[in-house]
């Protein structure tokens, strides 16, 4: 290989462009330029939905949830049983469905371009990367899929944030407990806000909307929210169940 | 011509968050290239291959404010309203006397003529169903933005939220149903605090708010999505802070704008007494709880009933109700039906 083409290929690799860095940082890695800090505990605030998230709704209800015809069989067919039996008992915690489960977060940075966001409902695990380096084959679908993050950051000289975040190549899975299904050509789009309480403390806000070719009409969306945890004392890992 | 083309190729497979520097790699190597057709590919499927694998992580950098005015159409995704039924306090956490004063609430309150167009307070601009119409008002002289008007519907005041550093009244000022609202531009958020309202409800089946409660309220755009975020405080009739945050899609048409409220008789004569319930004898207390298999202290809004450990204690007492088999509607809900107050 020429020595311009070794140049060409570290021009790409080094960081950042001028063109995106905000004034002033020296680096590119996700962590050192993260405009929010969205590591630490989070736990679930359930005051909207609760119905649809604190229990299992009626077999057979979709309400607030745009289903296509083809999702109703689906829906009328859900049989918790069987997906137990079958070893599908995280089809309700997958990405398309997980940030509404109740539950706590602990997010951490697993590497200095990775944020990985544990869950206790379900032991979940996303990782949400921020460079686009992926393997030479396509890795197989997942209950949490791929997903690739990116800050946007507000313009100096104001300070804060948002994180977006893109997941596909997902398990096909279920937005409800009772079986409201979306499908593995879905996509899950996520926009991650911080707000400070009034009170004191920290409110993550997360924008979520999953659009399905197949199961649903429309996008559908929903912004669960999570208050901060001091520490890690309340986090209860609890196994993936289809009846629960 | 050559180089245009794979300059174009190169900005197409851009990664998510990456500039043209693939492209500008891309043109320094051609320059440097003898021009023969092999090395080009070859350059070609280096700097691909190498945009691939090592796209950098910079952050996209977005403005400091967002156009917010506009029509603002809602989703209906979320189910933030709970009023189907007259007793149905979830995700709340309330106080005694504010579990108290909801079940002594009656809703035919509002068939008394002088209540009709009394409308509902602040906090209805997510709770409620409607969109949002959003313009600004500019000083003429400096023409920068004063407030931000939030149009009114028939059985909601409207908003307006100051932007121009006025100081908040004095708190024996005027109480009002829409309050006084300032709001000032933060992390590329629009927050707001709403004071000065008058004693209303945070639900419409009568969940009191007080006229000492605060709304916080914040703005976030993303692409043509608005999210609302409100955070209601209320040392009178809220334990914790009653949150809801609403999502609504920017409209290429504008909202309808709705006719004011017009009272009318609706089977009360002026006089009549106001129509409530002993709070422990409210005829409803029952339906919601038995029509989805809810536990009692979740459906009265108890302040545990909102965090995950609650999931977990009723875990093994639960039983989901049966599917809907008669008056569904069309998602397969239950819809309640009403006869005579029981």
């Amino acid at each position: 290989m020429r020595a311009w083409t070794v140049l060409a290929f570290a021009a790409l690799c080094v960081p950042a462009s001028v063109h995106a860095q905000p004034q002033g940082t020296a680096s590119s890695r996700a962590r050192d330029v993260a405009p929010i800090d969205l590591t630490g505990y989070w736990v679930s605030y359930v005051t909207e939905n609760w119905r649809y998230r604190m229990v299992t709704p009626a077999k057979g209800e979709y309400r607030r949830i745009p289903v296509s015809p083809a999702g109703v069989p689906i829906i009328n067919a859900w049989d918790p049983s069987a997906d137990e039996r079958a070893g599908n008992q995280c089809k309700s915690f997958g990405a398309g469905a997980i940030m509404n489960v109740p539950g706590r977060l602990h997010i951490t940075w697993q590497d200095a371009d990775t944020l990985r966001v544990d869950t206790d409902a379900g032991t979940q695990t996303r990782l949400f990367r921020f460079t686009t380096a992926r393997a030479s084959s396509a890795p197989k679908p997942s209950w949490q899929g791929e997903s690739t993050a990116r800050w946007e950051q507000v313009a100096a000289p104001e300070k804060g944030g948002s994180l977006r975040v893109v997941t596909s190549n997902l398990r096909a899975g279920y937005l409800r407990k009772n079986g409201v299904p979306y499908s593995e050509r879905a996509t899950v789009s996520e926009h991650f806000d911080i707000s400070p309480l009034p009170d004191g403390g920290q409110l993550l806000l997360v924008t979520t909307i999953v659009e399905d070719p197949v199961y649903l009409n429309a996008p559908y969306i929903t912004s669960p929210h999570f208050k901060k945890e001091p520490d890690g004392s309340r986090w209860d890992p609890t196994p993936c169940s289809s009846k629960w | 011509m050559l180089i245009e083309v794979v300059t174009r190729l190169v900005h197409r497979v851009r990664p998510v968050g990456g500039p043209h520097k693939a492209a500008l790699a891309y043109r320094v190597a051609l320059r440097r290239d003898s021009g023969e057709g092999g090395r080009s590919l070859l350059t070609l499927i280096v700097v691909l291959v190498a945009r691939t694998a090592c796209a950098q992580a910079a952050p996209t950098v977005v403005p400091s404010q967002f156009e917010i005015a506009g029509s603002w159409a809602p989703l209906a995704t979320e189910d933030v309203q709970n009023d189907s039924v007259p007793v149905d306090y979830l995700g709340l956490a309330l106080t005694d006397e504010g579990r108290t004063r909801a079940l002594a609430y009656d809703e035919s309150q509002k068939s008394m003529i002088e209540r009709q167009c009394q409308g509902w307070g602040a906090a209805y601009a997510v709770l409620g169903p409607f969109g949002l119409r959003i313009s600004s008002q500019s000083d003429p002289a400096t023409k920068r933005v004063v407030s931000y008007t939030i149009d009114a519907w028939e059985d909601w005041m409207g908003m307006t939220i100051w932007m121009d550093g006025r100081p908040r009244p004095s708190e024996n000022a005027l109480h009002t149903q829409a309050g006084f609202t300032i709001g000032r531009w933060e992390g590329g958020a629009l927050a707001a605090r709403t004071t000065h309202m008058k004693v209303g409800f945070i639900r419409k089946t009568g969940v009191p708010l007080s006229d000492q409660a605060t709304l916080d309220w914040r703005f976030f755009r993303h692409d043509d999505l608005l999210t609302v975020l409100l955070v209601a405080r209320d040392p009178a009739y809220l334990v914790e802070p009653e949150i809801i945050s609403k999502s609504f899609r920017l409209s290429k048409v504008p909202l309808d704008f709705r006719d004011p409220c017009v009272p009318g008789f609706e089977g009360r004569e002026p006089g009549d007494s106001v129509p409530h319930f002993a709070a422990d004898e409210n005829p409803f207390l029952d339906e919601f709880i038995k029509l989805f298999h809810l536990p009692r202290e979740a459906v009265l809004g108890y302040r545990e009933t909102l965090y995950p450990e609650y999931r977990k204690k009723i875990k093994d007492t639960y039983v989901p109700p049966p599917p809907c088999t008669e008056d569904c509607g069309v998602s397969g809900n239950f819809v309640r039906r009403r006869g005579p107050t029981p």
